[in-house]
């Protein structure tokens, strides 16, 4: 997924090649993560795919199945690889993880706590933003998740960014060798208030905390135990609003010229292969919000360790 | 591990040093000041100016006091207590009712408050530091002891406000100057908000090592977001229409070193389409940029020097009030301001031509979107993700429309982030009675082969 040889640097030239983990796009709501193997296949309502087809090919290329199916084939982001992992857990979507990223302030270099792991989706994004120089150390105490996040990370070629370790984080708090290393620690955990003296433990000074709880109760208890060595105590609920688009043809105008858009080559296109009796100007391009959404997903409390020099 | 790396030392600084920028938080957020520290900046709180020298080699997240000494005014180094907080809204019920008082300071209490100016000066020059001239004030306010705690702690801040100010020392880094910009000065960055930055930098794979094409009208601070993400590898490139370059100025704010500064380059989008057919919008817009006589040097020379237009000639650069009071001009000052925003030379732009580029961020509300994206878009290399940013929902539904007529991108999607702040207290937590009710929408997708 990060490639810091920049001969394997995501491009034209870089095409598809025994072992790579690639995304098998059919909708947008439909994805499946690939680990491609000489002589396999994929079977799905399209027919069968044949492995062997795709190697040599870009990424981003449209392939074929037996049946003239037709899938993309997509390089793996952090993205969207939190919508095709195996939901062990529940897991962090993109608007709270992309928040969490910006809000801890992790750039390049950073040293993450994190736990639970979960199903790592959390982790892979944070990953990516520590990258090259910094680490993730991710903890989690159910030894089976944590080795299945262990092959995850492996698979998207994380495995040199993220450490999973197994421990019991709200009973026994982060391992003592980071004190004072961590420049942010993110907690998903059913009772983050436990573990916030020794995330304060593990900061460094003026670094950053945030945990993530589905019920206010939640929040409210580590809210008031952040209070006393943190500040800049703050919580946020982040949720993503989704636009559909379509072109409706509108009944009762006149002849509009003008009313393309900018958009005129295309809407051409799109009569040219079928009726050509529909003039373009009769339709328009319009937007509305998508019926369902999700209301909530959790609360986000950040807060920044007190200076205390 | 390798956190004692050179990039991490640079980005992730915890100590000021001489001719580091900072974002100076003047009364929990009344003002913001982006200012860079030296022994002969000055701050200018209330009418009297302050040194910024003491704030040099100070952890960020420190707290500083106005005060005045025999010397003039200064700014002192306050350490919090490590219990208990200071604002307002997490003062509990019933605790304040309890402190025990002390009235020595008291003098007369015929008026609601009767300490004039002319006591509380004197009070000062007998070295009466900040705290105490609150106390005293309080003491002699007639009216504070029937107040309720709440509006008791109110007035306590306001007093604190006005005679002991604080200065917090933030990092600028993309959440703090987005949030800075978002809050005091919103048209300077087309309204984009911290969380919609965070989703443009997530959706467009914006990671080490990539090349990413951006169109930043927003002053700077999307390629500034992406070179901090970038940390020292990778390029992002700065493109524009015409000749001449978008401001940049935010770009300078940041504390990048040499070797991120060099990953921030820029490019004339014609100069990265050459070789194919230059359409003929970008060469109508090439003309409009003549006619305003600008040669192409000499807005080149004004980028690289060291001139932030937001800000006076001392690098402070005040986004908490319009008037000019605020800041002070000390005579000469050496600003070390990142070189950042090179033309990009041949070289590179034929590797990105090769290449392709990772990605692609565009936050151009005053051109056209469609446009745009049909020019850039075969830039990009196959499978990359890009991101648009707009204030109105019809540019993006119809550039939406036309890509998936077009058969050039797949994943498309329209977001608008929501984001809401609580209030969390014992039993009054709810949402913040104030919100943002907007932070703008994303077009996102993901560039394919030309079948
Ligand atoms: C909701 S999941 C985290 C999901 C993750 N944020 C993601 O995006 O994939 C919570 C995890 O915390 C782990 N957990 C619960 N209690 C724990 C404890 N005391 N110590 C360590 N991990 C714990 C659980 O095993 C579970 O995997």
């Amino acid at each position: 997924m990060l490639d810091s040889d920049p001969a394997k640097k995501l491009s034209f030239k870089r095409s598809i090649t025994n072992g790579d983990l690639v995304i098998v796009y059919e909708r947008h709501d439909n994805m499946k993560a690939v680990t491609i193997s000489e002589g396999s296949v994929l079977q799905n309502r399209f027919g069968v795919f044949k492995h062997s087809d795709w190697i040599g090919k870009p990424f981003g290329s449209k392939v074929f199945s037996n049946k003239g199916g037709f899938v993309y084939l997509l390089a793996p982001t952090p993205e969207l690889w939190t919508l095709v992992l195996s939901h062990r857990t529940q897991i962090l979507y993109i608007a709270d993880i992309s928040f969490v990223v910006m809000y801890l302030e992790i750039v390049p270099g950073c040293v993450v706590l994190e736990s639970g792991t979960g199903s790592g989706s959390l982790s892979t994004s944070l990953a990516r933003a520590i990258a090259p120089t910094g680490h993730v150390y991710t903890f989690d105490f159910h030894e089976q998740r944590a080795g299945s996040a262990r092959d995850d990370f492996e698979r998207t070629g994380l495995q040199n960014l993220v450490t999973v370790g197994v421990r019991d984080i709200q009973g026994e708090g982060f391992p003592d060798e980071f004190s004072g290393r961590a420049d942010a620690v993110f907690l998903d955990l059913p009772q983050p208030w436990v573990v916030i003296p020794s995330a304060a433990k593990m900061l460094k000074q003026d670094g950053t905390f945030c945990s993530f709880s589905p019920c206010i109760e939640q929040v409210q208890r580590s809210c008031e135990t952040l209070q006393t060595s943190f500040t800049d105590i703050r919580t946020f609920e982040v949720l993503l609003r989704t636009y559909e688009v379509r072109e409706v043809k509108m009944d009762g105008v006149e002849g509009n010229e003008s009313g393309s858009n900018g958009s005129l080559p295309c809407k051409r296109r799109l009569c040219s292969d079928g009726s050509n009796v529909v003039s373009s100007s009769n339709s328009s391009v319009m937007a509305r919000p998508c019926g369902e959404a999700r209301g909530h997903t959790g609360y986000l409390t950040f807060a920044r360790l007190k200076c205390l020099s | 591990m390798s956190e004692n790396n050179e990039i991490s030392k640079n980005l992730n600084d915890r100590t000021t040093w001489e001719g580091c920028s900072v974002l100076l938080d003047i009364n929990d957020g009344d003002r913001l000041v982006f200012a860079r520290l030296s022994n002969a900046a000055k701050l200018k709180i209330g009418n009297k100016n302050y040194s910024l020298q003491p704030l040099i080699g100070c952890a960020f997240g420190s707290i500083f006091q106005a005060e005045s000494g025999p010397q003039g005014p200064f700014l002192s180094h306050s350490l919090p207590s490590i219990q208990g907080n200071d604002k307002t809204e997490e003062v509990k019920e019933g605790q304040v009712n309890d402190e025990p008082r002390d009235n020595r300071a008291l003098i007369d209490n015929n008026t609601a408050q009767s300490l004039t100016g002319d006591d509380i000066e004197a009070m000062r020059r007998e070295g009466a530091r900040g705290n105490e001239i609150i106390e005293a004030l309080i003491a002699n306010s007639a009216t504070f002891e029937t107040k309720t705690s709440f509006s008791q702690e109110k007035y306590r801040l306001k007093k604190q406000k006005k005679y002991a100010p604080k200065v917090l020392i933030r990092r600028p880094v993309a959440r703090s100057i987005c949030e800075a910009y978002f809050k005091k000065y919103p048209t300077k960055i087309g309204f984009l908000r911290v969380d919609t930055l965070s989703l443009l930098l997530s959706l467009a794979n914006v990671s080490s090592s990539s090349d990413v094409l951006v169109v930043d009208m927003v002053g700077g601070l999307i390629t500034g977001a992406v070179a901090e993400r970038l940390g020292g590898t990778g390029f992002v490139c700065n493109s524009y229409l015409g000749k001449s370059p978008h401001s940049m100025d935010i770009v300078r704010i940041f504390n990048f070193s040499d070797d991120i500064c060099k990953r921030i380059l820029r490019s004339p989008i014609s100069d990265l389409l050459s070789q194919k057919e230059l359409p003929e919008q970008v060469l109508e817009h090439a003309d409009v940029c003549n006619l305003e006589s600008q040669s192409n040097e000499q807005i080149c020379a004004s980028v690289s020097i060291e001139k932030i237009s937001l800000s006076s000639e001392n690098g402070i650069s005040d986004l908490g009030a319009k008037n000019t009071e605020n800041t002070n001009v000390p005579g000469k000052r050496v600003c070390k301001a990142a070189k950042a925003g090179e033309k990009s030379p041949p070289e590179v732009i034929d590797s990105w031509k090769e290449n392709g580029f990772s990605s692609l961020i565009i936050a151009a509300p005053e051109s056209d979107t469609w446009t745009l994206v049909k020019d850039l878009l075969p830039l990009l290399s196959n499978s990359a993700p890009f991101a648009i940013y707009h204030q109105y929902l019809q540019p993006l539904a119809t550039c939406m429309h036309n890509l998936q007529i077009g058969n050039m991108a797949i994943g498309l999607q329209i977001t608008e982030p929501w984001l809401r702040e609580y209030q969390v207290l014992p039993s009054r937590t709810h949402p913040c009675m104030q919100m943002s009710a907007f932070g703008g929408y994303i077009l996102s997708g993901t560039k394919i082969c030309d079948s």
